[in-house]
């Protein structure tokens, strides 16, 4: 196990983030969990599209690519692909991951690359000053949609699962110990690994608190089979009592960086075999 | 008795799927294996099956790559061919096909029936049609009957005798009576055959662009079909292999974008390839490779918009949009080039200017360049080393540098100890957000620093005849060049002399004197004059006239005869 303080940033370091919000303590999660699987700083690379949650890889000191709203999966599998060595992490909020990126989304699960995605959902859009976000419940009011959002919210993990997802699970920002030790699954698991972690917006969203959640969720127990698909739909389904804990984990699905190309080695090392180049160009007299 | 000497147009008419394109490639190939000059263009419908398209080849004593109204022999394979190419059929063209499909056409019309169904059936398959109209051709030609055997046989070789032995069968019925026509009709053709010829390759734009890529090194492509940009992504999937290259379907162009700009972050040399279409979808990607200073290429094989516009025809008008692509102001390179030897070379100068400057480049193509098949010697493809210019990074490693060209050293993940960020906030050193006025604009000046260094690399453009001399300059770019070079040859007149420009941004500085005291002709396949507009923005040129096509076809060497005569 490495020094977790290997992961802090300098003494000082301004943050975005409002006193009490959830996004605090999944930084210190990602952070004991890096440590705890004992993944070098230079050999984690953390992708995050835009909003509070996006700006996670400006708090810890890893590789990072902080690229545009609802794009943190497409250059994380790329990544991955042109350098299977490395730890990759996609972590931004629910409007990123679901809404503006709910087509890469899809398209990520499809693929099973070997990352993880951590998505902070607060139920909100928190940065643009609290509109309503593809998982925020039927009802809520917000500056939108004054008498309350009018359609139904969008449900990531029964999404994930119907698209034959590896890895899905649930998590709450505000248990730091069951909360770690599903994401040191997730980074663990071969093949895309999703971890949705709730995580309340103390500003925008009055609804969806701490207590709220704390509630209407239970943790799976032991004798849940995680390799029943059917049985994790039902969980996935079920609004009332949130499921929590690895919901469905499906080992042995050949990851994507496996199938698009042969090896390992790192692209940047790899030069174009111009000997084979020449003779290619020969064919075409 | 008709004549042909020194330059034959020879056109191949049908529905789509009637094997047009195979009679294309088989006669091109055959003709070039024996040492003629061969150039081929096509226009088809944006269909699969039926509508009216047609291939163009030229088969010339000296080298052409341009496309010519003027049709000598026409093979129409279908009724629908003679209506749709009716304006281009002249009293000179020899119409070739049977005699039902070949109706509606004035008696001075010079028609030949060729039983292609009598052929099918003796052979007992339509299927060996195309082989037929490919032997008539080279009967009608007196070409070697031996060249197209051997050809035949290897190029059906993997699917059995059988299937050899009836292509053979077919082309000596189709050569037989081509040869008999040809005599019976009082045809002549006289054509130069050279050896040299014969060594050459024979490539499209498409193929010179793959190839290209590969010489740069490109090992990744993340791409949405779009027709034409698709070839270089099909081009990639059946070559790609044996190089190493990944290549990934994407879901849609904005992730094509995202996806190869983070593939270049980890240190791999990514292109995406599209049409104006998905670009457009791709924009946000350019502005992100802007800031991030993280390379991207883009490959934009232009045709005709709005929107959907013309699916398969050409056009010239998405210069503007890879010009001003992206919100926000940094720099970019756009290379436009003419022939397959400069899509050979601007492919990997795209990739040394991206990778160098760690900026967007496009190059801009079209859809009569993509699809044209000529013949070059092989010494024309020029090489450029590639180098990744990537460096180990060490632990105090800044991403963001401030230097003084402007250049921050690109390290990759996992190279070295050092943390490499990028961030499409406006960032520090460190690559961490920063909203401080002062730290704006050190990183925006150090970005447009760069610019100095990309216009001073920028190619000189290609200059057609005596330049210096000329009181009247016409100025061309991207797929014109080789219209442009046929056209001043046939007019002869010392004072008219051409630029093509393979580059069209920025200009290189050293090429404005080209155009000092002399009347400035623009000629370009859009309607608003895009180029000349920019001449005038980066060198205060003022242009005298615009010759403009934008109905989705290539300019004609006859067309731009008539202009440029008319300018005089």
């Amino acid at each position: 196990m490495i020094d977790k303080k290997l992961y802090d940033m300098p003494q000082g370091t301004d943050m975005a983030w409002c006193p009490g919000c959830g996004n605090f303590p999944i930084l210190n999660i990602v952070k004991m969990a890096l440590a705890e699987l004992d993944r070098e700083p230079q050999d984690v690379v953390i992708c995050s599209g835009i909003g509070q949650a996006a700006k996670t890889p400006h708090y810890l000191r890893v590789n990072y690519f902080n690229g545009l709203h609802g794009r943190a999966l497409p250059p994380a599998i790329a990544i991955k692909v042109a350098n299977p060595k490395l730890t990759v992490i996609a972590e931004s909020g629910d409007g990123d991951t679901y809404g503006e990126g709910g087509n890469h989304f899809m398209h990520t699960i499809r693929r099973n690359p070997d990352i993880v995605s951590i998505v902070h959902d607060n139920m909100i859009y928190g940065l643009t000053k609290g509109q309503a976000s593809p998982t925020s419940e039927k009802g809520l009011k917000n500056p939108i949609q004054p008498t309350g959002v009018i359609v139904d919210q969008f449900n990531p993990l029964a999404v994930a699962l119907s698209l034959d997802a590896t890895f899905v699970a649930r998590a709450f920002s505000g248990d730091i110990l069951q909360t770690k030790e599903i994401i040191k699954a997730a980074i663990r698991h071969k093949g895309y690994a999703l971890v949705d972690v709730f995580q309340p917006c103390v500003v925008f969203n009055k609804q969806n608190t701490y207590q709220w959640f704390k509630e209407k969720s239970y943790y799976v127990d032991e004798k849940h089979d995680k390799t029943d698909k059917l049985k994790a739909l039902e969980l996935a389904f079920d609004l009332d009592r949130l499921a929590l804990g690895v919901i469905y984990q499906r080992e042995g699905k050949p990851t994507y960086e496996t199938l698009v190309r042969e090896g390992d080695e790192p692209l940047y090392k790899h030069a174009t075999d111009m000997t084979a180049l020449e003779r290619l160009i020969e064919t075409y007299k | 008795m008709k004549r042909f000497s020194g330059d034959i147009s020879l056109v191949l008419g049908g529905a789509a799927g009637q094997g047009v394109q195979t009679v294309e490639a088989l006669l091109v190939a055959v003709l070039k294996r024996e040492g003629y000059n061969v150039f081929a263009c096509k226009e088809y419908m944006s269909r699969i099956r039926g509508g009216s398209n047609s291939t163009e080849i030229r088969v010339t004593n000296k080298k052409r790559s341009s496309f010519v109204d003027r049709i000598d022999f026409l093979f129409a394979m279908d009724k629908d061919v003679i209506p749709h190419l009716q304006k281009r059929i002249s009293k000179d063209t020899i119409l070739l096909g049977e005699q039902a499909k070949v109706c509606g056409l004035s008696e001075e019309c010079h028609v030949i029936d060729v039983p292609f169904t009598r052929f099918a059936n003796e052979l007992g398959n339509p299927i060996y049609t195309s082989t037929v109209a490919v032997g008539v051709a080279l009967g009608i030609l007196k070409a070697d009957e031996k060249v197209f055997e051997q050809y035949l046989r290897e190029h059906f070789a993997r699917k059995g005798e059988e299937v050899v032995a009836k292509n053979i069968e077919a082309a000596e019925k189709g050569y037989a009576f081509g040869k008999h026509i040809a005599y019976h009709e009082g045809i002549e053709v006289h054509l130069a055959k050279s050896q040299a010829v014969e060594d050459e390759l024979l490539l499209s734009g498409d193929e010179a662009l793959g190839l290209g890529v590969l010489a740069a090194g490109c090992n990744y492509i993340s791409s949405y079909p779009m027709s034409p940009g698709t070839g270089l992504l099909t081009f990639l999937a059946q070559q790609g292999k044996k190089f190493g290259v990944v290549v990934d379907q994407a879901e849609d162009e904005i992730s094509a974008i995202n996806h190869s700009i983070g593939a270049w972050y980890a240190g791999a040399r990514a292109i995406v390839t599209t049409s104006g279409g998905g670009f457009d979808l791709m924009v946000e990607g350019i502005s992100l490779s802007g800031i991030i200073e993280t390379p991207i290429v883009v490959h934009i094989g232009q045709r005709p918009g709005p929107a959907t516009g013309l699916p398969t025809r050409t056009e010239q008008a998405d210069l503007n949009l890879a010009l001003y692509a992206g919100h926000g102001e940094f720099p970019r390179a756009i290379f436009a080039p003419g022939t397959p030897e400069e899509v050979f070379l601007v492919a990997q100068q795209a990739f040394h200017i991206a990778a160098k400057y760690q900026i967007p480049v496009f190059i801009l193509t079209d859809q009569y360049l993509l699809d044209s098949v000529r013949s070059l010697p092989k010494e024309r493809l020029q090489n450029i080393k590639p180098e990744n210019r990537i460096i180990e990074t060490k632990t105090d490693y800044k991403r963001y540098a401030l230097t003084e060209d402007g250049v921050s050293p690109r390290g990759v993940p996992g190279y070295g100890v050092g943390l490499v960020g990028v961030d499409s906030d406006e960032h520090d050193e460190m690559a961490h957000i920063t909203e401080s006025a002062e730290m704006r604009v050190a990183m925006h000046e150090k970005r447009w620093k760069k610019m100095e260094g990309i216009r001073e690399e920028a190619f000189m453009p290609t200059e057609i005849g005596d330049v210096k001399h000329a009181d009247t300059l016409v100025i061309c770019w991207g797929s014109n060049r080789g219209v442009v070079e046929e056209a001043l040859e046939i007019l002869g007149q010392e004072g008219i002399a051409a630029l093509h420009f393979h580059q069209v941004y920025p200009l290189p500085e050293k090429s404005k004197k080209l155009f000092s005291k002399k009347k400035i002709v623009v000629l370009e396949n859009n309607f608003s004059g895009q180029f000349a507009d920019l001449l005038t923005r980066e060198y205060g040129v003022k242009v005298t006239e615009n010759i403009l096509k934008y109905d989705g076809d290539p300019f004609s060497v006859e067309e731009i005869v008539l202009k440029l005569k008319a300018l005089s």
